[in-house]
Parts: structure tokens; sequence; C-alpha cells
């Protein structure tokens, strides 16, 4: 994890590729081209590239009207404006089930300059409690650019939800990737730690961290939230018996309430949640200084994860 | 920009491609018979909108049984012309519409609304043969309308796209966003047509929230736009001629419609918005609409 790439850099990378190979694919984008990297793309196809200016739910909608007549429309704006068109996301992409590829960006908290208003912490739950929509975050520029091929040809309306921040690099290019899949990037018995985004990174540090003092924790990388993996969710709570999630959203509605829902129907164990507590974040000097201060450290989840195996002792 | 107003007056003499007494005739029987088709399964389902079907009858009516380039057989053919309700809640004449004209069977009408049946209280594009969009929340239309124009221009197809708003769902930011987008693209292929019936399910739009001056505000966003008759279909028929013959900008028919039309006590009236009619109420409207088709 040495190095360093931004993920929106991988992102419109990735939808040039994309682009040049299919051309199905267009680009709708809400006055943000030039910040979630889709600009790439509007140089080299600008006939396949409209810009609505800033007007989220004709964003969607005109995604919606192109994918009626075969395009693959990706359609971008930051995921906490995308929540603007949330009515146009429910019909006309949701329950119309027009393939349309929400793509929100700057999200969770790594806007850090602008603040809450900037933030997305529901869009996870938003999304999710849609029928019909799929929904992927990647943890790395890797990961990013995989998920980009793998949704163009999922059919059927996906939510890519992209960090502003620049990450540490897990995954090398032979990294696999399937939709509707978690996989273990860490083996461990004594507790599951299950992470998106930019805390999948943060997971890793802590189980190493955690391994030193004689922790064997397993991480899962959930890049899919929904359809949710419960095979895997099930069969690491039957081997582990105890898990942490971590996100970078609402500790409401997201990852965590996905493991909870899964969990309580079939194995119920113990859970602690990495997450963004009840609240608005405020403006930060920086999308790390951020993680630390709003219970998203590494530290917090080495916390989480030995509250939470002391919880498993006290069951048994 | 050099927007013409068409009023009534320009609309009849000109260069106006003729339409025979006889096809007028035709379609205003069948904008008779999809009212009382309509009417009917509002009544037997004890819900639905009346009043918004029976404003725009004739423009379903011409659209469906004249210009629409579309083929019952083939819903999903290639070259047809695409149409949109935005105002989705009309649901009942366009379901009727659509199966006089052999999309599906006239007996399933009688299922509309019902567990399992392909008609939906409002349009269901995965259910429906015909069914364009799914829609229902208003505001929608313009701005889908605005991604099929850009499909459309970039298969470099020649088929036009439809969609009928109604005036109330024009108080939506969201229509003003497609018409920014389809004036943008000068997506000459989209013609809009408003049933501006001038009721709302509160009451009047005038006193709810005023569109006026509405013929501006189209205009202002780049639209050509004609103004009509919206129960004349010789005035529908030839706007929509108009609309096709402009190249540079969408266009807007606004037409001028009595909600409830046809059935006196449901004219003009906002509480004739969602209400089906009882018995009593469903005899008499049936006797006025046969009675002015055959006077």
């Amino acid at each position: 994890m040495d190095r360093i790439i931004s993920m929106r850099h991988s992102y419109g990378e990735a939808l040039l590729d994309c682009g040049i190979k299919n051309k199905k694919i267009v680009v709708v984008v809400a006055d943000v081209s030039s910040s979630v990297k889709t600009d790439f793309f509007e140089k080299r196809f600008p006939e396949r590239f409209f810009n609505v200016g800033i007007a989220e739910q004709c964003l969607v909608n005109v995604g919606a009207g192109l994918s009626l007549e075969g395009f693959i429309p990706f359609v971008n704006t930051f995921a906490g404006l995308l929540l603007r068109s949330f009515e146009q996301i429910r019909t006309c992409v949701g329950y119309a089930e027009t393939n349309v590829k929400l793509v929100g960006g700057y999200a969770g908290i790594s806007d850090y300059k602008d603040g809450a208003t900037h933030y997305s912490i529901c869009d996870i739950a938003v999304m999710r409690s849609i029928p019909n929509i799929t929904v992927v975050v990647p943890a790395d520029a890797t990961e990013t650019k995989k998920l980009v091929c793998e949704i163009v040809k999922w059919s059927g309306p996906v939510y890519l939800r992209i960090s502003r921040a620049e990450t540490p690099v897990i995954f090398g290019d032979n990294h696999k990737v399937v939709v509707g899949k978690g996989q273990i990037i860490r083996e461990g018995d004594d507790l599951t730690i299950i992470a998106v985004g930019v805390m999948v990174g943060r997971s890793l540090l802590a189980a190493n961290i955690l391994e030193q003092e004689g922790v064997k924790a397993r991480v899962i990388n959930m890049p899919t939230i929904k359809p949710f993996d419960k095979y895997l969710i099930i069969e690491t709570a039957q081997k582990t018996g105890a898990i942490v999630t971590a996100e970078e959203h609402s500790v409401i509605g997201g990852l965590g309430s996905a493991v909870s829902e899964c969990l309580s129907q079939s194995y119920p164990v113990p859970i602690e949640f990495i997450g963004i507590k009840d609240l608005f974040v405020e403006t930060g000097t920086s999308h790390e200084y951020l993680l630390d201060h709003f219970g998203l450290s590494v530290n917090d989840i080495i916390e989480a994860a030995k509250k939470v195996i002391k919880r498993k002792g006290n069951i048994k | 920009m050099n927007t013409i107003i068409l009023s009534f007056d320009k609309i009849e003499g000109g260069s106006m491609k003729h339409y025979s007494k006889k096809l007028i005739a035709r379609l205003n029987d069948n904008a008779n018979q999809l009212r009382i088709d309509a009417l009917r399964m509002i009544y037997e389902r004890g819900a639905g909108h009346p009043g918004g079907c029976l404003s725009c009858s004739e423009i379903i009516s011409a659209l469906y049984f004249h210009y629409l380039k579309i083929d019952p057989q083939r819903p999903h053919w290639e070259d047809r012309d695409r149409f949109i309700l935005s105002k989705g809640h009309a649901s009942a004449i366009l379901y009727a519409a659509l199966a006089r004209r052999g999309f599906f069977d006239i007996k399933e009408l009688q299922t509309w609304g019902h567990p399992n049946s392909r008609l939906q209280g409002h349009p269901d594009r995965l259910r429906t043969p015909g069914i364009e969009m799914t829609t229902g929340t208003l505001g929608q239309g313009l701005s889908i309308a605005s991604g099929i124009g850009l499909a459309a221009r970039l298969l470099q197809q020649k088929w036009r796209i439809y969609i009928l708003m109604g005036d109330g769902e024009c108080q939506s930011g969201i229509v003003w966003e497609g018409a920014m987008m389809a004036s943008k693209y000068c997506l000459s292929n989209i013609t809009a047509i408003i049933d501006y019936n001038d009721v709302q399910l509160d009451g009047f739009c005038h006193e709810i929230m005023p569109l006026e001056p509405f013929i501006k505000k189209w205009q202002s966003f780049n639209f050509e736009v004609v103004e009509i008759d919206g129960h004349s279909v010789k005035e529908i028929l030839q706007a929509l001629d108009v609309t096709k013959e402009i190249h540079d900008r969408p266009s807007v028919i606004i037409a001028h419609t009595i909600k409830g039309k046809g059935v006196s006590f449901m004219e003009n009236e906002a509480k004739w918005h969602g209400l089906a009619p009882d018995d009593e109420q469903y005899r008499q409207a049936i006797t006025e609409l046969k009675g002015e088709k055959n006077g």
C-alpha cells in the first residue's frame, strides 16, 4: 500500500478506456466534469458527452432517456448532490429499470474543504433501499478501474460511489472483482472486519497491528453492497463469531446495517460499527484528518475489534 | 428569434395541410369512444382521474388514430415515433387508445389496477405493450424526452418524440430543466403538447400557482410555440404538422382544453381530478357522451 493514487482520476481513465471499446457508452454530467474527471471522455468523445448544467433531476432523466434507446449512460455529479434527484432515481431508474449508471463522486467526507453541504453520508442507505439498484463502492484506484468495466457489462441500474481522495493502492493489476461478491483479503479467525471504500485500506492496517497484539482478524472487502453477498457474510459469522463493519458513511443504513439485516435473520453474532455517528461532519484540513477525528481511525477499528471479541467471549 | 405564435385564425388559413372532414369526423368519434372507455374503466375500478382524461381525448385520438408512426404488432419497432404520457395519471385514456389500436385485447382494460394486471395505476413500461416510459410522478416527460432526442440524433434516426404534459406539472422545476436541455441541444425532434385545462388537484392552476404568461415562458426557453384549441382535431393535426417543420429547436403546442370535457358536471371542476363517478353519475356521464356523439 505504498502507492497513492486518486480514485477519481482512475475512474476518469477507466471511463475513457471503456468508451473507446464500447460506442454505446455516453456520459452525462451536471457541471462537475473537471472535478469528477469525466473530462478525459469529454475531450475524446465530445459527441457522446452531455453537460446538463446544475440540474441534477434533469441529469438523471436525460440518462434514463438515453438508456431507453440502448445507450449505456454514465451519469455524474457529486454523491451528495445526486440525492437532489432521489425521486427521478426511484421512478425513472429504479422502478423503470433503465440501464443507467449513476456515479456519485466526492463521496463520503472526501470533499473535506467544502464541508457538510458536499459530504455524502446517506447515499448508500438511500440507494440500497431502492429496488433494482445495484450499489458498488471501490476500495482503491485499481478496483475503481475494474468496477467501471464490470458495470458496463452489468445489465441494469447501478450506483457507483467514488471518493475524491487520493488513497493507497491495495490491489495489483491481477485483482478480480465480481459484482455481487465480497472477498476475503486477509485471513484470521478471531473476528472479521468487513469494510468498503477507503476503509478497506485502514482495516488492513488495523489487522496488521492487531496481529502484533495476538489478535487474528479476517478482513473482507465488500465492493458490492447490493446485491449483498449473504453467503460470505454468514460463513464469516460462523467462522469468526464477531464482526466489525467499517465504512465512510453514516452508521445508519449503510454497510453495517446490511450486515446486521443479514445476520440477525440467520446467524446473529456481536457486531461493532465503524462509521460516521449520526451527525454532520465539519470542514477539515484533510480527508485523513477528518477520518481520524470522526471515529474512522485505524485505532478506532482496533478498539472496536477488541470490544467485539470481548462481547463474543461474554456470549460464550 | 422569430418564434411564430399560431393563433386559431392563422392555423385556419395559409398553407396548412388540408385534412378531410371524414378524417376529422372519425377522429372525433374515436375521441368520444376513448372518453367512454376511460370513464367506464374509472367507474368499474372505482378509481382514476376522469378530468384529465376527458380534457386530452382529442389529443390522444389524433395521435394514436392518425399521427403517430406506430405498429401495434411490433411495439418495439425501431422506427416508431416515441410517445410519453408525462401526465401519467391520465393512464386510463392511454390504455384505452392502446387497446383500441390493438396493442392488447380490449377486454384487458377490465383488469386495470387489479392484482397481476399488466395495466398498473400509472403507466409502466416494463408491463404494458406500447408504453414507452414509466410515468406518474409529474414533470418527468420533457427531460426524459431530451435524453431520447439526443439518442435519436446519435443514431441518426428520423423518428420523433411526442410528449403530453399537464399544465399543473409545469409548476415543477424539472420541467424547465428539461426545457433548457432540449433547447441547448436544439432538439427539434421533440414536440411537447400541454393539456392546458387550468385545473389541478387543489383547484384552478391560475390560483394554485399561476403559469401565465405561459407562451412567453416557453418562448423565452427558445421553444417554437403553437397555441391551439385542444378539442379541435383539425388544429391538433395542423399544429403537429407545424412542429414537424421546425428544424432548429424543440416545439411546444399549448392546447387549451376543458378539464372534464364532455360531461357537464365534471367540466372545470377540480373535484373530478381524481374521483370515480358513482352509479348515477356514471349513467348520466355516458348518456351525455353518447348523446353528444349522435347530436
